[in-house]
């Protein structure tokens, strides 16, 4: 069964970022493709968690929901999902330009979605923020104007879910944050090129994967029966 | 190492749909369509994903095994949340002993 | 027998001495060693949460410990045992160690990241065994709401905050095999002519990957509620604390098929070497295990029949786990029909191939009895359900994994364990096994409820008999460990292939080399194909 195939020596010393466990660049990117999209499923199982709760008291506490949906200010909900829109676009003309190899553009593009990230994660600083003030952060202290004992806690609920939902979401773009750091530094040494561009390629797809989390995010958390408040 | 390398303006196009979708997922929301804004502001999101996914993300030109895994993550994803809300929206069909 | 002074020639355990050689290490089959000192000390802490069980139950008086103590002693031997050994056992030390072997590569596709995991599962595991010394945990290891969350006075967050860690270390130890198996099959590996330990192992991963995260968000939630009293799991403040048992066996379900597989895995290779055949069926059995792994996800419901549950949805969960019987039982018709006019030696390893294929179906069955409603009304959360996982755990699990130790032993450490030992323990395990658990069915038919540790006299005499057997089965465990160490100094040192097996893992040198095979093996046979190996001498017991 054995026989004289050897692994060419050379095909390691020629391409020092082939690891020893590879036998060419192009299995080891396809299985690092390969691995990042398994990591991208098991991030949709883990918020997918968080969205069966949010489905199962959404039906439960229908209007409950809307009213407190509707204290989110859907102006600046939706500016944000623009900017992080924005922010995938930027991702996306990076690793273009690591496809090409073009190293001032790629630092570029990351760093421009560095900053759309930031703005993004500053904006929803505010958000909290403004939750702080108005009472709506769960816990002993909460208070949502205008209900009755009995749908306080419901409503709570649903700030529960909304602080643990795009808190989670925000941990991921921080995480995302520290990674295109890295990647712009790297990028800086001149690391990246047409042959060899799959940490860009790879963080592409991890930024691409927390803007579809928004995605979703937005409308189950801001566009509640928005016609009811008008 | 793609051999399709998008051109900008294919992803331009692509951000300003999803930029126009939003605004429009945005401005539904205050149109009263009964039980149908959840399915709407969903079928929109869905879109919006699917752009995201297949553009941005490269699926578009993946291989077979990216799409089967995509797809697998998706279906698992529905598993969860169509067998546990069946459960849960069919607990009133028939009367238990003690309710 | 002390050996004889042989020069070694250099292989994975020579190549590199002192603990930073091992606790740096990227060599799949060290960081397989790695685990099997972890999962075994977690072996023993389970084990021995289990002996003071049955100490206690022995009376029917609660005298031995308190009830609050007894709460935690079956709480902490669930957790240790279930998510610190029988999850990680056999993919992370066997699989590890194995399945690049089985299929021509010179590692796993991410050796970081299978260090990683190693390291995440002995942190996940130092909270666990924190909360465990610090007081322990009550909740048992299901955690269900809202005790674990609102009412508990003991140490949930640490045992939960260990759980979800270890959670990362099944993950990712999953994804590196799914890519292994998918991008690093040598030349000529096809899908169809890998071993079926690869096929259940892909397939364990496919749940690890899949499953997991699930309950890591569902911790993460636990922790929320009981810290923030946010409400979600709370009836008093409008939460569902079945939505808490629905998320946790949306895991915990496919869990057992975890647990499961990876022990099918195993017995497959070995009653194919043993009765020198090909496994019947073997496209079958292969896609058994994937249909094992996707119906695994579908029929959680039925551990919250009496739980509110729909009806509905009851029997729908009822008619699917009927349903993912199925695949388990072609597994075991075609293991038999292999060894229809095999020829069968009665090595150890075959010895506990034997014991799970009988265990595993009674457990199997039994399981049909618990699937069934109006059944499971009558005997859920009493020992019948006790004495049915036990039976698959370690009646099947653990049995299989015992198998595999011995079996591929020669392999690891390039020394052959003493047969006549080794047939005694697993003799001696499979009369305590059997005396620990079938009472158990009996038990729990009549009525004695799991979790407690007070009970009426006339139960009495079937508890003595199951604390019996456990004694006869810690003896049983105690045995390999001893000789499996005596061995590694004065065992008979072994060849290459002293079993006479197919498998690209027996065509390389005991121990292997570091990377794995002094040449890429290009594979141009069949799975069991035995005719490659006729002539070769062979050292079956």
């Amino acid at each position: 069964m054995a026989s004289d195939a050897h692994v060419p020596a050379h095909a390691h010393a020629e391409s020092p970022q082939l690891r020893v466990q590879f036998d060419t660049e192009a299995q080891q990117k396809d299985a690092s493709t390969l691995g990042m999209w398994l990591f991208l499923i098991t991030e949709v199982m883990f918020f997918g968690g968080m969205f069966l709760v949010y489905t199962v008291y959404r039906n439960a506490y229908p209007g409950i929901f809307a009213i407190a949906s509707s204290s989110l200010n859907v102006y600046i909900g939706a500016a944000n999902t623009a900017v992080l829109l924005c922010s995938s676009f930027t991702m996306v003309l990076a690793v273009r330009a690591a496809q090409l190899g073009q190293r001032n553009a790629i630092i570029l593009f990351l760093i421009l979605t560095l900053i759309l990230g930031g703005v993004f994660l500053g904006v929803k600083a505010y958000e909290w923020n403004e939750k702080f003030q108005e009472r709506h952060i769960p816990g002993s202290s909460f208070h949502f104007e205008g209900m009755q004992p009995d749908e306080q806690a419901h409503a709570q609920l649903f700030f529960s879910l909304y602080f643990a939902m795009t808190g989670l979401h925000a941990l991921h773009m921080v995480i995302g944050v520290g990674m295109l750091l890295f990647l712009i530094r790297q990028a800086q040494k001149g690391k990246y090129s047409a042959a060899y561009m799959t940490p860009v390629d790879l963080g592409g797809l991890y930024w691409h994967f927390v803007d579809i989390i928004w995605i979703f995010l937005f409308p189950l958390l801001y566009l509640i029966d928005r016609h009811l408040k008008g | 190492m793609s051999e399709h390398i998008d051109s900008v303006k294919t992803y331009a196009l692509v951000f300003a749909a999803l930029i126009a979708a939003t605004l429009g997922t945005t401005a539904v929301a205050f149109v009263d369509l009964g039980p149908f804004s959840v399915v709407v502001a969903l079928a929109i999101a869905v879109c919006k994903m699917l752009l995201v996914a297949l553009f941005f993300m490269h699926v578009r030109h993946s291989t077979r095994l990216t799409r089967l895994v995509v797809l697998g993550g998706l279906l698992w994803l529905l598993i969860l949340l169509g067998i546990t809300m069946s459960d849960i929206l069919t607990r009133n069909w028939v009367g238990v002993p003690g309710r | 027998m002390i050996t004889a002074a042989v020069p070694e020639r250099e292989n994975y355990l020579n190549n590199a001495y002192g603990i930073k050689s091992w606790l740096l290490t990227k060599d799949h089959k060290r960081i397989g060693l790695l685990y099997l000192f972890t999962v075994t000390l977690f072996f023993f802490l389970g084990g021995a949460f289990a002996t003071l069980i049955r100490i206690e139950l022995l009376t029917p008086q609660g005298n031995f410990v308190s009830s609050e103590t007894y709460n935690k002693l079956f709480t902490m031997h669930g957790v240790a045992m279930i998510f610190f050994f029988l999850i990680p056992a056999i993919p992370a030390t066997l699989g590890n160690f194995f399945l690049p072997m089985m299929i021509g590569a010179r590692d796993l596709a991410f050796p970081r990241i299978n260090l990683l995991s190693w390291y995440l599962l002995v942190v996940g595991g130092l909270f666990s065994l924190f909360a465990m010394l610090a007081g322990g945990v009550d909740t048992g290891w299901t955690f269900y709401t809202p005790y674990s969350t609102t009412y508990s006075n003991s140490w949930v967050i640490a045992t939960a905050l260990g759980i979800f860690i270890s959670g990362f270390s099944s993950i990712l130890t999953g994804l590196n095999f799914i890519v292994t198996v998918h991008r690093m099959r040598a030349p000529g590996m096809t899908w169809m002519r890998m071993p079926l330990f690869v096929w259940s192992h892909y397939a364990t991963a496919l749940i690890q990957v899949l499953g997991t995260p699930v309950i890591a968000v569902t911790i993460i939630l636990l922790f929320c509620e009981r810290v923030f009293h946010i409400g979600i799991f709370d009836p008093t403040l409008g939460g569902d604390p079945v939505l808490f048992q629905h998320m946790f066996w949306f895991y915990s379900h496919p869990a057992v098929y975890i647990m499961i597989l990876p022990a099918m895995g195993i017995v497959s290779e070995l009653v194919s070497v043993f009765s020198r055949k090909a496994i019947f069926g073997y496209q079958f059995v292969a896609y058994a295990s994937m249909a094992i792994a996707v119906l695994g996800f579908l029929v959680w419901g039925h551990h919250l029949f009496v739980a509110t549950e729909s009806v509905y949805s009851a029997l729908v969960f009822s008619f699917l786990s009927y349903f993912v019987a199925i695949p388990s039982a072609i597994k075991v018709f075609n293991w038999t029909a292999t060894l229809y006019k095999g020829s069968i030696s009665f090595a150890t390893p075959m010895l506990y191939a034997f014991g799970f294929i009988g265990l595993f179906t009674i457990g199997g069955l039994t399981g049909l009895f618990v699937a069934a409603l109006g059944f499971d009304v009558h005997v859920t959360d009493t020992y019948f359900v006790v004495a049915h996982f036990h039976y698959i755990m370690v009646g099947g699990t653990i049995m299989a994994y015992l198998g595999g130790l011995h079996y591929w032993w020669p392999k690891i450490t390039g020394r052959m364990y003493p047969e006549g030992w080794a047939k005694l323990s697993a003799l001696i395990i499979f009369l305590g096994f059997n005396l620990t658990f079938f009472p158990q069915f009996i038990l729990g038919y009549l009525g004695m409820p799991r979790r407690y540790h007070v009970y009426p006299d006339e139960f009495q005499v079937l508890h003595v008999l199951s604390t019996a057997g456990a004694s006869v089965l810690a003896v049983g465990y105690l045995m390999p460990m001893v000789y499996f160490i005596w061995s590694l100094r004065y065992g008979k040192v072994a060849g290459a292939n002293p079993w006479g097996a197919t498998g690209l893992e027996w065509q390389t040198a005991s121990p292997p080399p570091v990377h794995n095979f002094d040449v890429t093996p290009i594979v141009t046979h069949e799975a069991y194909d035995y005719s490659t190996v006729i002539g070769q001498e062979v050292e079956v017991g």
